[in-house]
């Protein structure tokens, strides 16, 4: 196997006397669609602060591309090419999403220390914005203010923000929470038309999505991980079923389990 | 040469674009001291204080930040041009240079102060950081002339030629002429990708960040450059009145430059300018009629202008309408 394109290696965080992250390792390889699952309070979202730099470790280190980035702040190591997108929105509200994009990839090309030029000012910006815009079904919409788009476009902003920084690894948190029906293919449709070279790892309560998005599925349980498989080795693991279904002797596989609850 | 542009980069670029009345404006405010020479006074003080506006616009507009002690570089700027001109030399632009630095030397010390925190403690902070400058420019009397103020500023003459006249004609151009050359860098500076990822930081730190954008040294610079221009103003103030008074650090200028800016809109840079113009002419004609109580029509004028809204406020037909319009 070749060298994972981001390596965690022991992950400890501590909160005072509470271990929100407890030795945790994962690898991500070269172009993986990779799921990280657990139950509420599991310590997905620590996990993710701390592999964008929102947290600083305990102990562990955080290896990108070989690198370690362990100690760098959150910019820098979007610089290098760790994204994140938000399970709440996370945008700015007053632009619209042209001059979002256009922010995005303007900081992405090292021009947004620009002072003198006017932003949209460089033709490859531009250029890069249209190709984002078409791509996420915003073009219609990229003049309106942010705020005043429907949910499931500020969705696909939200992602379209993160793909303007030309990510190497993508951290997507929960990308398709709270989006109405109507809208849920569309943004379905943009994740899966991903670019291949982009690297992600799906943070993710909908196991429909999971398994239908993911190659290779992480279970985080208490901070640690549990159990870690393809999709199938997931899905019949008795101890991942156990802590979805509570103690009980259930025959019946998580993917299917947590399909009935999202109806039900 | 004439570059071939996309619709979506004109749609990009509309924004730094500019538009006819824009030009109007600064033909007719650049010749209001001839037009009207008899208020050559008021309008270098409009002048100033929207000067002033727009360094704060730079800060709250478009960065966000609120501060309430703004007059700290506005008065840092007075005092040094009018101590330029007392004990280096009187020459207006060379000392104009000088209180812009000494203001964003200042502004960058300062900033460490505004990079934490919530809106609440920066409005503290930079309280603070105004009442510290006003009692330092009142203990210091040996330099300043305390609570006396620093008298006897002669100025020279602008460029060499230009004698500051008793009606303010040339003390209005002067002041003009430097608001418009910052306005025009200011705006360029506003719709750049430097703006912009401005923009970002005050709409939405914590993406901005997730975005590469470097939060902390973008509101270091802005705060500097925000803190030179108002010391540009106050410096404006002090060369041109031949006078610096512990008023420039008083807490209503910071108060009066905020409500300026609520007047005439932050983040577009003319709501600076606009409001200006609205608040000095008002105060100008209120306290002709009331000397006493002009603050009362001042009150209900702010009072009136945040309950209807700007907007409306401007566009009196939409007043009796359906009630909902775009």
């Amino acid at each position: 196997m070749s060298e994972p394109v981001l390596s965690a290696q022991g992950l400890v965080m501590q909160f005072g006397g509470i271990t929100a992250t407890n030795n945790v390792s994962l690898d991500l390889q070269h172009g993986a669609r990779h799921a990280l699952i657990g139950p509420n309070g599991a310590g997905k979202t620590t996990l993710v602060n701390l592999l964008t730099g929102v947290l600083q470790p305990s102990s562990g280190t955080i290896l990108l591309q070989g690198q370690d980035i362990t100690t760098l702040a959150p910019h820098q190591r979007v610089r290098r090419g760790m994204v994140r997108t938000f399970q709440i929105n996370q945008l700015f509200d007053t632009l619209t999403p042209l001059e979002t994009l256009a922010i995005a990839v303007s900081q992405h090309l090292g021009l947004g220390g620009t002072w003198w030029q006017p932003l949209g000012g460089a033709a490859k910006v531009t250029e890069r914005c249209e190709q984002l815009l078409e791509q996420f079904h915003l073009t219609e919409v990229m003049a309106k203010p942010t705020h005043v788009l429907a949910y499931g476009k500020r969705r696909q902003l939200e992602i379209a923000i993160a793909l303007a920084c030309e990510p190497r690894v993508l951290l997507l948190d929960e990308p398709v929470a709270g989006v109405p029906a109507a809208e849920r293919e569309e943004l379905l449709h943009t994740m899966a038309a991903l670019p291949a070279v982009v690297s992600i790892l799906l943070i993710e309560h909908d196991m429909d999505l999971v398994f239908s998005f993911a190659q290779r599925v992480t279970v985080l349980v208490n901070g640690a991980v549990l159990a870690e498989g393809s999709p199938d080795q997931i899905a019949n693991d008795p101890r991942v079923m156990a802590v979805y279904l509570g103690q009980v002797d259930s025959q019946t596989p998580v993917a299917a389990q947590a399909v009935e609850s999202r109806h039900g | 040469m004439t570059v071939q542009t996309s619709p979506l980069q004109n749609t990009l670029l509309a924004r730094a674009r500019w538009t006819w009345w824009e030009w109007l404006l600064w033909v007719l405010a650049l010749a209001s001291p001839m037009l009207l020479s008899s208020h050559a006074l008021i309008i270098n003080e409009i002048a100033i204080v929207a000067l002033f506006a727009l360094s704060l616009d730079l800060i709250l507009g478009y960065a966000g930040i609120v501060s309430l002690g703004h007059a700290a570089f506005f008065g840092l700027g007075a005092y040094s041009a009018a101590l330029f001109a007392k004990l280096v030399m009187p020459d207006p632009l060379l000392g104009l240079l000088v209180s812009m630095a000494a203001a964003g030397l200042l502004g960058a010390l300062c900033s460490a102060t505004i990079l934490r925190g919530t809106d609440l403690t920066r409005l503290v902070v930079t309280l603070g950081l105004g009442l510290i400058l006003m009692e330092l420019g009142n203990k210091l009397d040996w330099l300043t002339g305390g609570a006396d103020g620093l008298q006897g500023v002669v100025m020279g003459p602008l460029l060499g030629q230009f004698e500051f006249d008793l009606v303010g004609r040339v003390a209005a151009w002067y002041s003009l002429t430097v608001l418009l050359v910052v306005f025009v860098i200011a705006r360029r500076f506003v719709n750049s990708p430097f703006g912009a990822t401005l923009k970002a930081v005050r709409d939405n730190r914590l993406r901005a960040m997730a975005i590469g954008i470097p939060v902390n040294s973008r509101l270091v610079v802005v705060y500097t450059v925000a803190a030179m221009l108002a010391g540009a103003a106050g410096a404006l103030l002090a060369q041109t009145s031949g006078f610096a008074s512990l008023d420039v650090f008083e807490f209503h200028r910071s108060a009066d430059v905020m409500l300026i800016l609520v007047v005439g809109g932050a983040g577009w840079l003319y709501g600076g300018v606009a409001g200006a113009i609205v608040f000095k002419l008002m105060q100008d004609a209120l306290s002709s009629i009331t000397p006493q109580y002009w603050t009362f029509w001042i009150g209900l004028f702010l009072v009136v202008l945040v309950l209807v809204g700007r907007d409306r406020l401007i566009r009196p037909w939409t007043w009796f309408g359906q009630g909902k319009k775009g």
